[in-house]
């Protein structure tokens, strides 16, 4: 019973590598995203764990049994693995009822389906057509359809891409709440970073064609394993400090770190997420001055760019996020620990993903 | 969408002449398009009750309908296997070869029926009948499946084949439950195809020897002088054609919704393994079947050369004349369409709507039904021009009315939505709009489909043997003439050119059915 196990696996489009030595665990029962930029790979890796595409090399298993290991390869109707692609893909030409029973044998499917469509909240509508439904019951059919086999993993592609934003908050928390009742292990890939923080258990973040991190949401958001992970899955103020073993000295002072770094003294980022920053409107010890450029209210709080007055190797804008709204032409700016210190994007791939943009990486 | 918003102020009375002259044309041309239908019914009267309850009492109806049933449904049934089973081969396994495959395998269309009907009788004379109609028609007509169902396949989401295969079922079972009920609107409408194909069919038939609708009614008009029992006969057709369009409608009802693929990702296609080998020979054979036979027996005879004792036509006058009158049809075909297709592009209203399948309800009238009733209409209200060059070129027009229509609509489909709305916004008055803006886009549209209708029109034998004036001979005609005289010879380099001809439209719609990408290639 140890889950989906990923080893060194390799695939390929034609001559073009896509995923390059990925290494993943997904727990028995476990709910795990893969996160990461259009083009990483992670619909790939999907298929691969689907078996619509074929490893190059290295190890698919899904308990004690293995799925693929580039030579041999268990056929996609063996693996007992659903799958939700990203628009449902129902199949036309049957009704509801006969979506969700098609992979059940015909003598169980009556009362089977009927419990399905309970558990995803549709009783009743078992005799439409994919049609006729609105798109998030489309999804819910999907879901059920893929449930009902009883698989041992379950894959989801994107499946609420294509729903509205209200819909898709709702329909992320009653499908993980669905998962979690019926006790499924799944895999859910989006390049979507608020949805992979509230839906999963376990985020392997996607870059290049491997996996960057592998951690829970509050870990990967609090304490990425580099700079690049840190901005993706939010917004980052990264501050250049002195390290020693658990404290990082910054222009806002000396703050605690998250974690003790091994290795001597020496110098490195470290991150703050824009709540760690508070305004205030006196100065007081370590906290910098800065000019506000913008400040916006977003609903639920207040986005506030400021730009400090000495720049002091500070990054050019620091971004807090403030319940209270701030009127005055300046503030001055504390940080409140701890700080979490990053390494700068992986090595090997530091250059490309700098040439893509910090925007998505 | 039947309202538009109204715009504010006082409407212009420019705008609403303008408004209102399009729909006025398009269901004109509808209208004359359609009205072939009226005149047979007319004629028909004429026969008067006892003669009607007579002829349709004869033993020769309940033979014709027996023969065109049985037909039908044997060449239907066959046609849809062999046009199922390649477009899966071709669109869904990762045989070697597929792009050729898939131009091979429509490339039969270019043979005229009539041609490749003299190519198996003038090589061996076993070929004839009933079975001799069926395999003929068979090589004839499957492309007309294979293409629309290629098609659909490329066009569906695979996404529901691999939801299949994750739920447990495997290749056979998937290609049984869920490939084929996602193609059947694409079956159901090839399967009208053919059958309307098979109604229409005479110069074929009249060569095998196998009496059907259209060669009884053909016999009648031509040998016996009968105009009453021939237009009795041709409403029985008709009557049958119509039945078998309300048919498919019922049929493709259902299950009409297959979705286009949404990301631009293909499933892997299926293996084939060791069956590799056994599907490129079932491939091969029918193509071989369908091709290789019309290109051997033209081959044959053309260098067998010349075997006629009739006198020899000149080739050169055929193939102007045929040209002249294809393109005239063409350029006359192609300009009705616009406005029919214009109209059911900018708005889809009931009466757009209602003028356009009005337009294509004639894709459904064998092709002699049109002859017959342009010849009655001649006779009856246009005396002058009975025999005259313009009724050959009104019935090519009202036969491939609806090729034209399609490939309007085609054109007009590549016109991005609201360029119109976005030039009246910057002050452009409407006709200046479809001057400016929209002609400009769809002339090379326009060109294909001119060419398309003519190249079609050029093989055109039925309607052609009816209509023409007398002493005038096209390919077709005198192709006719020839083999009718068995100077296969001689019939030979006609059939050729003919053949050659119908290479380019075929590619054409081979390539606007499955649009431009092809399958990639295994590597």
């Amino acid at each position: 019973m140890s889950g989906l196990v990923i080893t060194g696996l390799r695939a390929a489009h034609g001559r073009t590598e896509i995923l390059s030595g990925v290494d993943m665990t997904v727990a028995d029962g476990a709910l795990a995203c893969v996160l990461g930029p259009s083009g990483c790979g992670k619909s790939t890796l999907l298929r691969v764990m689907a078996g619509f595409h074929p490893a190059a090399d290295g190890e698919v298993a899904l308990g004690a049994r293995l799925l693929d290991d580039g030579r041999r390869r268990l056929p996609a109707e063996r693996r007992r693995i659903g799958y939700v692609p990203q628009d449902g893909a129902l199949f036309p030409h049957l009704t509801v009822a006969g979506n969700i029973g098609f992979g059940l044998p015909r003598g169980r499917r009556r009362e089977k389906v009927a419990e399905l469509l309970a558990l995803v909240g549709l009783d009743g509508l078992g005799k439409r057509h994919p049609h006729q439904l609105s798109g998030g019951q489309q999804q819910r059919v999907a879901l059920a359809r893929a449930l009902a086999t009883e698989p041992e993993l379950l894959l989801l592609d994107e499946p609420f891409a294509a729903l509205d934003a209200a819909l898709r908050t709702e329909l992320r928390a009653e499908v993980a709440a669905t998962l979690r009742r019926a006790g499924a292990t799944a895999v859910l890939v989006t390049h979507d970073q608020e949805e992979a923080l509230s839906f999963a258990d376990t985020i392997a973040v996607m870059r290049d064609g491997r996996i960057a991190q592998q951690a829970t949401p509050r870990q990967l958001y609090q304490e990425p394993a580099d700079t690049g992970i840190a901005r993706f899955l939010g917004e980052a103020n990264l501050v250049p400090a002195a390290l020693t073993a658990d404290m990082a000295v910054t222009a806002f002072g000396s703050l605690p770190l998250t974690a003790t770094t091994a290795g001597g003294d020496r110098h490195g980022p470290v991150l703050l997420r824009p709540r760690q920053l508070r305004l205030s409107p006196e100065p007081r010890p370590g906290a910098i001055r800065a000019r506000v450029e913008t400040c916006r209210f977003r609903g639920h709080d207040h986005r506030i760019e400021l730009r400090p007055t000495v720049p002091d190797g500070l990054p050019d804008v620091l971004i807090v996020y403030s319940d209270a709204p701030w009127d005055a032409a300046e503030a001055y700016v504390e940080a409140q620990g701890p700080a979490h210190a990053m390494d700068e994007p992986g090595s090997g791939d530091r250059d490309r993903s700098r040439d893509h943009g910090m925007a998505t990486f | 969408m039947s309202t538009l918003p109204r715009p504010d102020g006082p409407p212009s009375p420019l705008r609403w002449r303008a408004a209102g002259l399009l729909p006025l044309v398009a269901s004109a041309v509808a209208l004359a398009v359609a009205s072939p239908l009226v005149f047979v019914g007319v004629q028909a009267a004429q026969a008067g009750r006892d003669q009607a309850q007579r002829l349709l009492g004869r033993p020769l109806i309940a033979t014709l309908l027996w023969n065109t049933a049985t037909l039908a449904l044997a060449v239907a049934l066959a046609t849809t296997v062999l046009g199922f089973g390649a477009a899966y081969l071709v669109e869904r396994t990762d045989l070697p070869g597929r792009r050729w495959w898939t131009v091979a395998l429509a490339l039969p269309l270019a043979v005229p029926e009539f041609v490749r009907g003299y190519s198996w009788v003038s090589l061996t004379g076993s070929v004839r009948g009933y079975w001799g109609a069926v395999l003929v028609m068979t090589c004839s007509l499957y492309p007309l499946v294979f293409l629309p169902v290629a098609a659909t396949l490329r066009r569906a989401d695979t996404a529901a084949e691999e939801v299949s295969r994750s739920l447990g079922r495997g290749p056979f079972a998937t290609l049984w439950r869920v490939t084929l009920p996602l193609t059947r609107p694409a079956l159901a409408g090839g399967a009208l195809l053919v059958s309307l194909y098979l109604l229409g069919e005479y110069g074929a038939f009249a060569m095998l020897r196998f009496t059907t609708f259209a060669t009884a009614i053909f016999s009648q008009y031509k040998l016996g002088f009968d105009a009453a029992s021939a237009a009795l006969l041709t409403l029985v057709l008709v009557a049958l054609a119509l039945l078998l369009v309300g048919l498919e409608a019922m049929a493709g009802r259902r299950g009409r919704t297959a979705r286009r693929a949404t990301a631009g990702r293909r499933a892997a296609p299926v293996g084939l393994g060791r069956w590799t080998l056994p599907a490129q020979a079932a491939l091969g054979t029918l193509v071989a079947t369908a091709l290789g036979v019309p290109v051997y027996a033209l081959g044959y005879w053309l260098v067998r050369g010349s075997s006629t004792t009739l006198p020899q036509a000149s080739m050169l006058t055929a193939a102007l004349t045929t040209l002249g009158y294809a393109a005239m049809a063409a350029l006359v075909a192609t300009a009705a369409a616009v406005p029919v297709a214009l109209y059911a592009w900018r708005r889809g209203s009931r009466l757009a709507r209602a003028a356009e399948s009005a337009a294509y309800i004639t894709r459904a009238l064998p092709g002699i039904a049109v002859a017959l009733s342009i010849v009655y209409f001649a006779i009856r209200y246009a005396q002058p021009f009975y025999q005259q060059p313009p009724m050959l070129v009104a019935g090519y027009v009202v036969l491939y009315f609806p090729l034209a229509l399609t490939a309007v609509r085609a054109a007009l489909a590549q016109v991005p939505p609201g360029v119109e709305e976005v030039a009246r916004s910057l002050g452009t008055r409407p006709a200046a709009v479809l001057a400016r803006v929209t002609l400009p886009l769809v002339l090379p549209g326009l060109g294909a489909a001119a060419a398309m209708v003519a190249l079609t029109a050029s093989t055109e034998l039925t309607a052609t043997l009816l209509l023409r004036p007398t002493g005038t001979e096209t390919l077709a005609t005198q192709f006719w003439i020839y083999t009718s005289g068995l100077a296969y010879g001689a019939a030979a380099p006609y059939a050729a050119l003919m053949v050659a001809m119908s290479v380019p439209p075929v590619l054409l719609l081979t390539r606007r059915t499955l649009g431009a990408d092809s399958p990639e290639e295994a590597s």
